[in-house]
């Protein structure tokens, strides 16, 4: 919103004060102020000149070749303008002046001399017409600086909207003249409102039918208004706040809504014979006077006459009741709406208007009347004529209740960890319109009607009235008294940093970060089936809608993407997925770790593996535990069904770790491999620590004894190694793998098992008992030895 | 005799000044000085020696005998240092700048981001709080004094899901369940994900990080709040940062002010980076609504506290001059590999 110093100053007297300074403490204490704009800055030696005398230029058509009275002397000027006559008042820049973008030098312009130019109002910069020159009334002395005649010299800046949604006050010049008055303590002026009398006992009649969306409709007539052009001041200062200048009665309307806030409507007086305020029965078609034909449907809060629709409350007017030059009859409406109402009707038709905007942030219904006195205050200094034919219609359907709220000093201090002193309190509550009764340092104040409609309520909000008068950056900044209490962070904190560490840094593994929705286009690439789960229902693609049930194809689409990096990468994050809906039809939303390791030079198996060892370290790292793998049926259709295992520690499934099925591996490369793993973190944090046993390492020499296996009926080694573990021999120490061996069809592992004591050194007949039971328990699995 | 010595000590000079590596030395001393060598035979024939002239000539073997261990002595360890020389000459100097690599994994700069801000919270005494990603009306809005029908629901576009939950917004979601779960006094913050329906460009994101942090106490200030923005804040840039408070509207605090920090690029001269203003809005915060306290099931009028919302991935953005948001989410390691904590 653009805000004009020169409004602002009819109302509070800024003299002796700098300007800039004072629009810096506005943006600290009510709200950011995005641009100041220094109007009529670049303007210099522009004054009022006299068309003394016109010739046609020999070879233009379009040209004359003026002489012009600049006051202190005769100008020749080649002006290209149409509307040139003789003895015409027009704004003159004098060679050496300015407007803005453009400097006037002395030149020769189509063969002859130009000693300057005649402007349009464009070029001065006071509104966007650029058809002709602006005539300027006669009576003006010619050499007078245009400064002098037309309020061109004015500060805009410019409110960030953001900033003031809560606050509808501010929506308007006076509600920022009151920020001003409050800031600088300087007196705020009254509003001029106009004489509201009138001899008729003629009233507008009005019914309200949706009583619930309407808080307050006034109205009023006027009659014998002939003038349609604005005076200047008006034309300007709105130019200035970014509205055009329609006709006079447009003007007025906008003119009262950006200086009070509220909006206000003028319908052509002989449109109008009964109002009616109601939703329409059935889904319509009305033309707005942006000549847009729009749906309505039975949310949409109208306004009627009779039972002609004439405009969509709040919003805007329709065409046929717009006023319009010829219009000297006008009914002006004065409405408060209700605002969530306003809102949505709003963003259904995807209109929104400056009216909309203000109704939506919940107005004082007080002002209507407000803005009626103002705006019969405007029409009759603009037009002496014009008369008050009716009496105010006013309906009052429903009031905010006025809010009181009491506090003392001791709670400003306490809220605010400062010295506020309670006349300074009373001060500033004053300065922002409350009613203060004060009692030593006890206050009790009313909240004024135009921040009763939402934003002040409680004793916190009277907090915020006090402390940003009185501004932020005069807070002396202490730190708390606080008791100290011992920090921990969380298991599944820890843990996450670890395993984050552990990969980053062991397995030079990539951490990144996906959606938790499942990509339809990027899965579609690798012949991954989205499964049912849980969706999203407002996404704006469709194919994305639901929600992941696991990391991994995400990152499978990742690992696909990134081919080009390398010819092998592992990636992993650590995320959230939603495993199905609980029992309440919440999701089930669990923590997993998702991990893919890709490579092009080595083959699946190797990779495989490396992922099992990565599996082991985690658990080795951060549980002191040994894991078992288990293989398992699989989960989802783009697993490997032979190599697809479940991740057990302890008895507890944490996870999974997988190949790809062929036929997604195929798309995923030629050649080649990924390997998953997906590990539950909730299972995995829960998890405990197993204790790290400490066994003295024996001084004396053991004793390797290395057994070479035949593998027969694809036995896993977790079941041959019960051959040993079920006889939990003492000195057997440690169990490894030194070679595996594959030719002819026949498969077998060497593997060494490592027997010592801690008392002696161990002889062969020691131990040679255990190895005939391990040897025996063998046997009877049908495992034979390599000969 | 005495010719016969002069004769070795000719020949073992002529073949000592042959030898050309120190592994000869040994078959010339064998050859002269060994138990069977030329200097024992000499030994050996002394005995036929008349005895007038055995003194002498025993003198002249013993003379020859020092003379030939000496010389191969010399000769020896001059061979060794050439040798020595000859073998640094051939060892190559090794070129450390070749541009050679060793296969380093990286992490998210978020988790970067977020480790450190963990680590300045914790020192404070700040309990780090996870929240889901998914929850409810209730918590995203209800509790935190966001009514049905506020403007509020509509500036944050939500995701809403089938389950008829949502994907939490911002990190004040985890606002009531932390009240609920430690009641007061709380230090806490509360990193996390948070999504808004939007549309997806190099400056928005329909999923990024924020971290949310409160404090809860008996007679927690203004002045407190702005103390303690101005300390954290200078913790995480690393240096004294000027910070100033706007009134701002977020309907969970009361005062709500937006934080600016002073240009960090220009130091508050203007700058493009900061629109010519000097300062750069960095986090919204405030004294939390007293009706979110009473959501979470605090006493209003014993306990005061304040919240604050950092945006992790624009600090994220500012802190490594990141310019495009989608390299969060994309996936790009030759973009996301550079993130490895060296």
């Amino acid at each position: 919103m653009f805000v004009s110093m020169n409004w602002i100053r009819d109302y509070v007297n800024l003299d002796g004060l700098d300007i800039e300074n004072l629009i810096h403490r506005f943006t600290l204490a009510t709200a950011e102020v995005e641009d100041i704009i220094y109007k009529g800055k670049e303007l210099r030696d522009v004054v009022v000149g006299e068309i003394v005398s016109i010739e046609n230029h020999p070879d233009s058509k379009k040209l004359h070749l003026l002489k012009v009275d600049g006051g202190d002397r005769i100008y020749d000027v080649v002006c290209g303008a149409p509307n040139v006559f003789l003895n015409a008042k027009i704004p003159f820049v004098k060679a050496g002046g300015s407007v803005p973008g453009m400097e006037i030098k002395k030149c020769k312009v189509a063969g002859f001399d130009s000693e300057g130019m005649c402007c349009s109002e464009s070029e001065l910069g006071i509104s966007d017409d650029h058809s002709g020159l602006m005539i300027l009334d006669s009576s003006f002395v010619n050499g007078t600086s245009v400064k002098d005649i037309m309020p061109i010299d004015d500060i805009i800046f410019e409110v960030d909207n953001k900033s003031l949604t809560n606050r509808p006050d501010l929506w308007g010049h006076y509600g920022i003249a009151r920020e001003f008055s409050a800031l600088t303590g300087r007196e705020l002026k009254p509003l001029t409102l106009g004489d509201l009398s009138c001899d008729s006992d003629y009233a507008v009649p009005v019914t309200v039918g949706r009583e619930d969306l309407v808080y307050r409709y006034s109205c009023i007539r006027m009659d014998n208004i002939n003038r349609s052009t604005s005076p200047d001041y008006i034309r300007i200062r709105l130019f200035y706040c970014g509205m055009r200048s329609i006709n006079l009665l447009a003007d007025i309307t906008n003119y009262v809504m950006l200086e009070i806030g509220q909006p206000t409507h003028a319908f052509d007086a002989t449109q109008i014979d009964h109002i009616r305020i109601d939703t329409p029965a059935e889904d319509m078609k009305f033309t707005t006077l942006d000549e847009t034909e729009r749906e309505i449907d039975t949310n949409t809060l109208m306004i009627w006459n009779n039972d002609t629709p004439v405009a969509v409350a709040g919003i805007m007017g329709g065409l046929d009741s717009e006023i319009v030059d010829k219009s000297n009859s006008v009914v002006l409406e004065s409405a408060n709406f209700d605002g969530i109402c306003v809102r949505k009707s709003s963003s259904r038709l995807g209109l929104r208007t400056d009216a909309s905007a203000r109704y939506e942030k919940m107005l004082d219904p007080e002002l209507t009347m407000t803005a009626i006195g103002r705006f019969v205050h405007l029409v009759k200094e603009c037009d002496e004529n014009a008369v008050v034919s009716s009496l105010v219609t006013d309906v009052y359907v429903r009031r905010y209740e006025t809010i009181t709220i009491s506090f003392d000093k001791a709670y400003v201090d306490r809220y605010t960890g400062i010295d506020i002193t309670s006349d300074r309190i009373y001060d500033t509550l004053v300065a922002l319109g409350f009613i203060v009764d004060r009692q030593g340092d006890a206050f009790t104040v009313t909240v004024p009607s135009w921040r009763a409609t939402k934003d002040v309520t409680l004793k916190a909000d009277i907090i915020e009235e006090i402390t940003r008068i009185y501004g932020y950056d005069n807070f002396e900044i202490t730190t708390t008294s606080s008791n100290l209490f011992p920090v921990r962070k969380a298991v599944s904190k820890t843990e996450d940093n670890t395993i984050k560490d552990i990969l980053v840094k062991k397995f030079a593994a990539h951490e990144v970060h996906s959606y938790i929705w499942c990509d339809g286009i990027k899965y579609k690439k690798l012949g991954i089936e989205i499964e049912d789960n849980v969706r999203i229902l407002n996404i704006a693609s469709p194919e994305n809608s639901v929600i992941r049930n696991s990391m991994l194809p995400t990152l499978l689409s990742y690992t696909y993407e990134n081919k080009g990096y390398a010819d092998s990468y592992t990636l992993f994050e650590i995320g959230r997925v939603v495993d199905g809906t609980k029992e309440n039809g919440y999701c089930d939303e669990v923590r997993r770790l998702g991990l893919v390791s890709f490579d092009k030079t080595a083959g699946e198996k190797t990779v495989y593996f490396n992922c099992v060892a990565i599996v082991r370290k985690l658990f080795a790292d951060l549980k002191h535990r040994n894991v078992q793998f288990e293989k398992i049926t699989p989960e989802h259709n783009w697993q490997h069904p032979r190599n697809t295992s479940a991740i057990l520690c302890d008895g507890v499934k944490c996870g999974i770790i997988c190949t790809l099925h062929p036929t997604n591996a195929a798309k995923l490369d030629k050649k080649g491999y990924a390997v998953c793993v997906e590990l539950d973190l909730e299972a995995f944090n829960s998890i405990q620590p197993a204790a790290v046993s400490f066994d003295a390492p024996s001084a004396y020499p053991g004793i390797d004894y290395d057994l070479s296996l035949v593998l027969t009926d694809n036995k896993r080694f977790s079941e041959i190694a019960k051959a040993w573990e079920s006889l939990q021999i003492a000195e057997l120490k440690n169990v490894s793998l030194v070679d595996t061996y594959e030719a002819e069809g026949l498969k077998s592992i060497t593997v060494r098992l490592s027997f010592s004591s801690c008392e002696h050194t161990l002889a062969m007949d020691e131990i040679q008992a255990n190895i005939d039971a391990v040897l025996s328990n063998l046997k009877e699995m049908g495992i034979t030895l390599r000969t | 005799m005495i010719a016969k010595t002069q004769q070795i000590k000719s020949a073992f000079d002529e073949k000592l000044s042959a030898i050309q590596s120190s592994a000869e030395i040994e078959a010339l001393r064998i050859e002269f000085m060994g138990k069977k060598g030329q200097i024992a035979a000499l030994m050996t024939e002394l005995k036929n020696v008349p005895n007038e002239q055995k003194k002498e000539v025993g003198q002249l073997i013993n003379e020859l005998k020092q003379y030939v261990e000496s010389a191969m002595q010399e000769k020896l360890a001059a061979l060794k240092k050439a040798e020595e020389e000859a073998l640094i000459n051939a060892t190559e100097s090794y070129d450390e700048s070749l541009p050679m690599t060793q296969e380093e994994g990286s992490y998210h700069p978020i988790t970067l981001v977020q480790r450190e801000l963990e680590d300045i919270f914790t020192s404070m005494g700040f309990h780090i709080e996870d929240y889901s990603e998914i929850t409810d009306d209730f918590n995203c809005f209800e509790a935190l004094n966001i009514p049905k029908h506020h403007p509020a629901r509509d500036m944050q576009d939500t995701y809403y899901l089938s389950s008829g939950q949502l994907l939490k917004t911002h990190t004040s979601a985890a606002q009531n369940t932390i009240m609920k779960k430690y009641g007061a006094p709380v230090r806490a913050i509360f990193p996390g994900r948070c999504f808004r329906n939007e549309k997806i460009d190099a400056c928005h994101e329909n999923t990024f990080f924020q971290m949310e942090g409160l404090m809860i106490d008996e007679g927690i200030s203004i002045s407190n709040l702005i103390y303690f923005m101005k300390t954290m804040l200078s913790e995480v840039f690393k240096r004294d940062i000027k910070v100033r408070l706007r009134p701002g509207f977020f309907p969970f605090v009361e005062p709500g002010f937006e934080l600016d920090i002073q240009c960090l690029i220009c130091n508050g001269d203007g700058c493009p980076s900061c629109k010519n203003s000097g300062w750069l809005e960095l986090c919204p915060c405030g004294m939390i609504h007293p009706n979110v306290l009473k959501y979470g099931g605090i006493d209003t009028e014993k306990y005061t506290g304040f919240a604050f919302g950092l945006g992790l991935t624009r600090l994220a953005m500012m802190k490594y001059g990141i310019k495009d948001i989608r390299v969060f989410n994309e996936g790009n390691l030759k973009a996301l590999s550079q993130f490895n904590d060296k």
